[in-house]
């Protein structure tokens, strides 16, 4: 995957993350179906590993999950330079990648959040907006549990594989109840999962 | 910009404060996304409503609505309105480059070292082991927030009526997210909005 790289593409590149951008609601993530049709399947410009591991490596590594877009950036300018022994050309474009990437995906998003939280905070004693917060607060903590379900559930079905689902509830009950640091939490999980427990 | 101030609402003994200064705030979201293996969901409640006290549980609780209603990653929406709200423009871009300067750096580092994700048995099993912990951290993170709803106008029933079945329309049905919102957020907003109504006729200020 060598395939020269123009001007065109990089603009094309930023389009598509930039037209995705809006449309995220809920996570970047809802996103990734389209994007790997696009990156993938119609451009070839990232092989299917490479679109999971960003997404796998995001996931592990610390900070906002959104990150994923920033190395699927940084795959694309690799493969465009070459791959990561291509020398100190590919290492820039990769860097190139991961800029127009994470502009794209949040230059649209975080100026419409912008300018609708300033709205929204100067107009807080509005029946209207304190309506919206109220009714939300339910169905965003509705939204919160469905996403640890969800996530559980890409673990497998609870009968077949309940020690992953375990290691959930237990995660789950330990933060609900206690205050022990998160880290103690995941390294604990890293260890039993390397161990092959879960 | 007074860096402690009492706060009367919030629940029993609980001081609110408040960012001190851009630094701080960069600092804070710095040290806050760092902590935040396989999303920043969970720790952004515990550090910004159980540490450091800027928002009460409430307050978190309205504006992640916000954050999660409009487009782009929830915890960068919040980073940045919390920003915005204390020091402006600058200090949203000061949240905004805490939550996403060292992450970046880092996940660059190990996609740079590992070229992916190493296919080793061990490697996938302690990423499966930290996806079972993630799972729990957030689903714990919405029932600590339940706590909340106590002092909703729409009613604790309702508001558990309306909770439970979001969650059969997302995580059992996996009904598309907008539609949810769309649907049963409409008419929970409806909903408070009468109940407002009728609660607080000539209601000026919280």
């Amino acid at each position: 995957m060598t395939s020269a790289f123009s001007g065109a593409d990089w603009l094309a590149l930023l389009a598509h993350f930039m037209s995705l951008s809006l449309l995220a609601i809920g996570g970047a993530i809802t996103t990734a179906p389209a994007m790997h049709s696009y990156l993938v399947n119609d451009r070839a410009w990232l092989t299917d590993s490479q679109f999971t591991s960003s997404i796998a490596l995001a996931q592990a590594a610390p900070g906002p999950n959104v990150l994923f877009i920033a190395l699927l950036g940084w795959n694309v300018g690799m493969n465009a330079g070459g791959g990561l022994g291509a020398g100190p050309r590919a290492w820039w474009l990769a860097l190139a990648g991961v800029g127009i990437a994470m502009v794209g995906i949040l230059l649209p998003s975080t100026t419409l959040t912008f300018a609708a939280a300033r709205w929204g905070h100067r107009n807080r004693e509005l029946r209207a907006v304190r309506a919206f917060k109220q009714g939300m607060a339910p169905i965003v903590i509705a939204l919160l549990i469905a996403t640890g379900w969800i996530l559980a559930s890409s673990q497998g079905n609870p009968l077949e594989h309940w020690q992953p689902w375990l290691l959930t509830v237990i995660t789950a009950l330990l933060v609900w109840r206690t205050r022990l640091h998160m880290l103690w939490l995941l390294s604990t999980g890293a260890l039993l999962g390397a161990l092959g427990y879960v | 910009m007074t860096p402690e101030v009492a706060n009367p609402q919030s629940d029993g003994s609980q001081e609110h404060k408040l960012p001190t200064s851009k630094a701080d705030l960069f600092i804070s979201f710095s040290i806050l996304a760092l902590q935040g293996f396989g999303g920043v969901l969970a720790v952004v409640q515990r550090e910004l409503v159980e540490k450091k006290r800027w928002l009460t549980r409430e307050e978190f609780l309205e504006d992640w609505a916000v954050a999660q209603i409009l487009p782009g990653p929830n915890v960068v929406n919040l980073s940045l309105m919390i920003g915005d709200r204390y020091f402006g423009f600058a200090g949203a871009l000061a949240a905004l480059a805490g939550m996403l300067t060292f992450p970046l750096v880092i996940v660059l580092a190990l996609a740079a070292l590992m070229g992916g994700v190493s296919d080793s048995a061990a490697v996938q099993g302690a990423l499966r082991g930290m996806g079972a912990v993630a799972a729990g951290l957030i689903a714990a993170t919405g029932i600590k927030l339940i706590g909340a709803l106590k002092s909703n106008p729409m009613g604790l029933a309702v508001c558990w009526g309306l909770a439970v079945l979001s969650f059969i329309a997302i995580a059992l049905l996996r009904l598309p997210l907008v539609a949810v919102l769309l649907g049963v957020g409409s008419l929970a907003c409806i909903w408070a909005y009468r109940q407002l109504g009728m609660l607080h006729p000539a209601k000026d200020a919280p």
